[in-house]
């Protein structure tokens, strides 16, 4: 089997078994399926309120994908994107709000500065603490998501808050607004918070696949996660691969804020992830820990959720419940591949 | 006993086995021998049951058997240990070898009986284990005993054992060898799997070898010898002794002075150690594994933490103590690790990834954008010079290290690391389980390379290799250097007293 289908397999295997015991599912409330299904997909990819909030909710996605890639391809379980992104997010509200008044040929790299660097900081904390310590980075990105989010509610309610019940901070900047794609594609109305941070999450894509695959960097940070020890015997300090790869983790976790606070509400609202974070952890499970699986991943994860709404709204039984049902048993596929390629590889020439 | 006739087996494109026929003779002890890949584990396991043969009949006692799982060998008196153990390492050895056909009734396991009749066994065949010891706190010896054991304990007549001296030391070696002798004695019948000749040729009754799918030779080990049998498994005339010319020593490479290294639960691996290696010369270190061999070479290749050291290192005059394993690699140091897969290879990386290990970093590598983009052409023609000079085969740069077998997985590192030009190479067991042709091959560069002015440190657990290859020959026991002999007229008496006694 050429490569390119052997990677395909399994995540098409998981994606097609969740949609038919989602369907049993379905049967069983008193829905007809198919019927659920052409509302869920039919109402994701309708031109253009369907594509356009599908795109903008994958761009988070792509970004905690990513993330959560990087750690992966250095043997780091990064679960800290969630509280990553919320410091990051908050952080560029805080550089929009400050220095609102700058032109945005300033404000907009400030502002980009701002997310990529603090995300980097809350993802680098773990990554030294297990470079200097060896605690386990699980544990402290866990630990470091509920400080984070609880810090970033506090500034958020004592020292930023827009008066009145919503828990959000004043506007950023007209500096630091970037500009919706609607702008640019005709037939998209700028209603649709679908921005330019879409465009950079692919480019991220991009970045990160030539960081991995084609610097040496990229190449010790792999060598670290594929095996820590070999690393070392080739003069590679596997302390440092995973303090840079905690950073840049965290960094594309950071970035989800551009695409929050810049393209879409300017500001910092409290509490505004829909689980990106760890949502993220699936994305790069199921893209296989590449970039252009994560894109696909993402794409399907944001087209479901956003669908989701409408089976809620137009299905008698079923609720947008079923999309955290469509989500967990893919979830639970991928994760079964070891068991699944056990099994079957025991059988399997090469076990010889 | 055990008959196979015309066994067939195809994985995909690869013919496993080609019409095998096998005769075991009960009582006796029959060697199965051949390089990695000649198919006598897949015919093993087509007598367990584990792999169904695509044609071809077993006759167990005579009469044609259909096993189609081990389950049904266990129950025809075949028993099988595997090369890797398959033991729960938190269970006593009782929990152990009960488990799969516990006595008792459904919901109360009856241990004890399991344990008088374990222990039964174990006197039997003076097996020395005991019942209520957990598997974790056993050698790898007193492991393979639990497994032979578990294996007796389902009432096995005929014992498959594959590759059983692998994990063993040299004294472990002859234990090993004298249960064997006593089971034969017991009336079992025994067949070992294997490719070190000089144990088929100690142990063995009779002798099967193996090429490249099919049956090549059957013969009495009486009527037989090491040069035959490996011509039989390789196919041409094989070397077996290195032909060497005298070493033209040069000036001191590597000096060693007081070295003491500590673990990291504070015992002392290698005690106060002293020595040098000279270019042009092959400085051996023979000793029963676990004496501080391992330490000691981390800790020349920059891998132990400086605090967990004490003494000298220095190399051409210059401290290495607190340099890192990527300077020392700058000086001209390189390091072929004992452990292939643990230390020297990406398992998952292709070969041509592999290949530029330890240089990935600096030109001509990493040559563009100011030495951070790999250069994908420099890559590609070192991973191919290296494949081709070493001849690594499959010769695809593009495989993963996983997929190449453990001969040619050596050949790489081993490529990988003469391709650097040392001054010093650090060797530990540079021949772990690869192919008699692969041996004398690895064998002639490494003398080659000592011929080329290098300073080689070399340890080996074979006593063959390490007196053949070496000029001079230190001797570690317990993490001293328990004497120096000269390999030329040292007898493999007195190197082994040194070895186990350190005196």
């Amino acid at each position: 089997m050429p490569k390119l289908a052997r990677e395909l397999v399994f995540p098409l295997i998981a994606v097609l078994a969740a949609f038919i015991i989602g369907g049993i599912l379905i049967l069983l409330v008193g829905d007809n399926p198919l019927v659920a299904y052409r509302l869920l997909l039919g109402s994701a990819l309708s031109w253009p309120d369907g594509i356009g909030y599908t795109l903008f909710h994958a761009t988070p996605l792509i970004f905690t994908g990513l993330a959560v890639l990087v750690g992966f391809r250095c043997g780091l379980f990064n679960i800290g994107a969630e509280g990553q992104l919320y410091v990051a997010a908050f952080a560029t509200a805080w550089v929009g709000i400050v220095f609102a008044n700058l032109s945005a040929w300033l404000l907009v790299p400030l502002c980009f500065a701002a997310a990529i660097l603090s995300g980097a900081f809350w993802g680098g904390i773990p990554g030294v603490l297990k470079a200097r310590f060896g605690s386990h980075e699980v544990i402290n990105t866990i630990m470091l998501n509920f400080i984070g989010i609880a810090l970033v509610s506090y500034f958020t309610q004592y020292h930023y808050k827009e008066p009145g019940p919503i828990m959000q901070t004043t506007v950023i900047g007209e500096g630091a607004h970037i500009a919706r794609l609607g702008k640019f594609v005709p037939g998209l109305p700028e209603r649709i918070p679908l921005n330019i941070a879409f465009l950079l999450a692919l480019l991220c894509c991009l970045l990160v696949y030539l960081f991995l695959w084609r610097t040496k960097w990229g190449y010790e940070i792999r060598a670290t996660g594929s095996n820590p020890f070999a690393a070392e015997y080739g003069g590679i300090s596997v302390r440092k691969q995973i303090i840079l790869a905690m950073a840049v983790s965290g960094a594309l976790a950071g970035m989800v804020g551009i695409n929050e606070v810049m393209g879409y509400r300017y500001r910092y609202y409290d509490g505004f992830s829909d689980n990106y974070g760890y949502t993220g952890i699936a994305v790069a499970l199921l893209g296989r820990n590449h970039p252009v699986g994560v894109i696909l991943a993402a794409l399907l994860f944001a087209a479901l959720q956003h669908g989701g709404i409408y089976v809620d709204g137009f299905s008698e039984h079923i609720t947008k419940d079923i999309v955290q049902v469509l989500q967990g048993i893919i979830i639970l596929f991928v994760a079964a591949e070891t068991f699944f390629k056990w099994a079957v590889g025991k059988r399997l020439p090469w076990n010889v | 006993m055990l008959e196979l006739r015309q066994i067939t087996k195809r994985f995909g494109d690869v013919l496993a086995n080609d019409r095998v026929d096998i005769v075991v003779k009960p009582g006796t002890i029959h060697a199965i021998v051949g390089e990695n890949g000649a198919g006598k584990s897949t015919a093993m396991r087509i007598a367990y049951g584990f792999y169904t043969a695509d044609s071809g009949e077993i006759l167990v006692d005579g009469q044609v058997r259909d096993i189609k799982s081990p389950h049904d060998a266990i129950a025809l008196g075949i028993g099988m240990v595997h090369q890797h153990f398959m033991l729960v390492e938190t269970m006593t050895v009782a929990e152990n070898i009960v488990l799969g056909a516990e006595p008792g009734s459904t919901l109360a396991l009856d241990l004890k009986s399991a344990a008088s009749q374990i222990r039964q066994l174990s006197e039997e065949f003076k097996l020395a284990v005991n019942p209520n010891e957990p598997v974790e706190h056993l050698s790898v010896g007193q492991q393979q005993r639990v497994e032979l054991l578990k294996a007796l304990y389902r009432r096995a007549r005929l014992l498959i054992l594959d590759e059983p001296t692998a994990v063993l030391t040299p004294l472990e070696v002859e234990e090993f060898f004298a249960i064997l002798r006593r089971m034969r004695e017991q009336g079992k019948t025994v067949v070992i799997i294997t490719h070190k000749l000089s144990e088929v040729l100690a142990i063995s009754d009779e002798v099967t070898v193996m090429r490249d799918g099919k049956v090549v030779g059957r013969v009495q080990t009486k009527d037989t010898n090491a040069a035959e049998l490996a011509r039989l498994m390789v196919g041409r005339e094989v070397l077996l002794r290195v032909e060497k010319n005298e070493p033209k020593v040069g000036r001191p490479e590597l000096e060693v002075r007081n070295l003491s290294v500590t673990d990291h639960s504070g015992a002392k691996r290698v005690n106060d150690v002293s020595f040098e290696v000279r270019s042009g010369e092959i400085v051996g270190i023979a000793g029963v594994e676990g004496n501080g061999q391992t330490e000691l070479i981390e800790a020349l290749a920059g891998l132990v933490d400086p605090a967990r050291m004490t003494g000298e290192i220095s190399f051409e005059g210059k401290t290495l103590n607190t340099l890192g394993a990527r300077v020392r690699r700058e000086l001209g140091i390189a390091h072929i690790p004992e452990d292939r897969h643990r230390r020297g290879l990406l398992l998952d990386f292709s070969l041509a990834e592999n290949s530029i290990l330890g240089v990935h970093y600096r030109p001509p590598m990493a040559a563009m954008a100011g030495g951070v983009f790999l250069d994908e052409g420099a890559v590609q023609r070192r991973a191919v010079e290296i494949i081709q000079a070493f001849d690594v085969r499959p010769p695809n740069p593009a495989l993963p290290a996983r997929s190449l077998s453990g001969g040619n997985q050596q050949k790489l590192i081993i490529g990988r690391e003469y391709r650097v030009d040392p001054k010093l190479l650090l060797v530990s067991q540079p021949t772990r389980g690869v192919d008699i042709g692969a041996i004398e091959f690895i064998h002639r560069q490494l003398v080659g390379l000592r011929d080329d002015g290098c300073a080689i440190l070399l340890v080996s657990a074979e006593l063959e290799e390490v007196t053949s290859l070496s000029d001079r020959l230190l001797i570690i026991h317990d993490g001293k250097i328990a004497g120096e002999v000269d390999p030329k007229v040292a007898t493999l008496e007195e190197i082994g007293l040194l070895m186990t006694r350190g005196h």
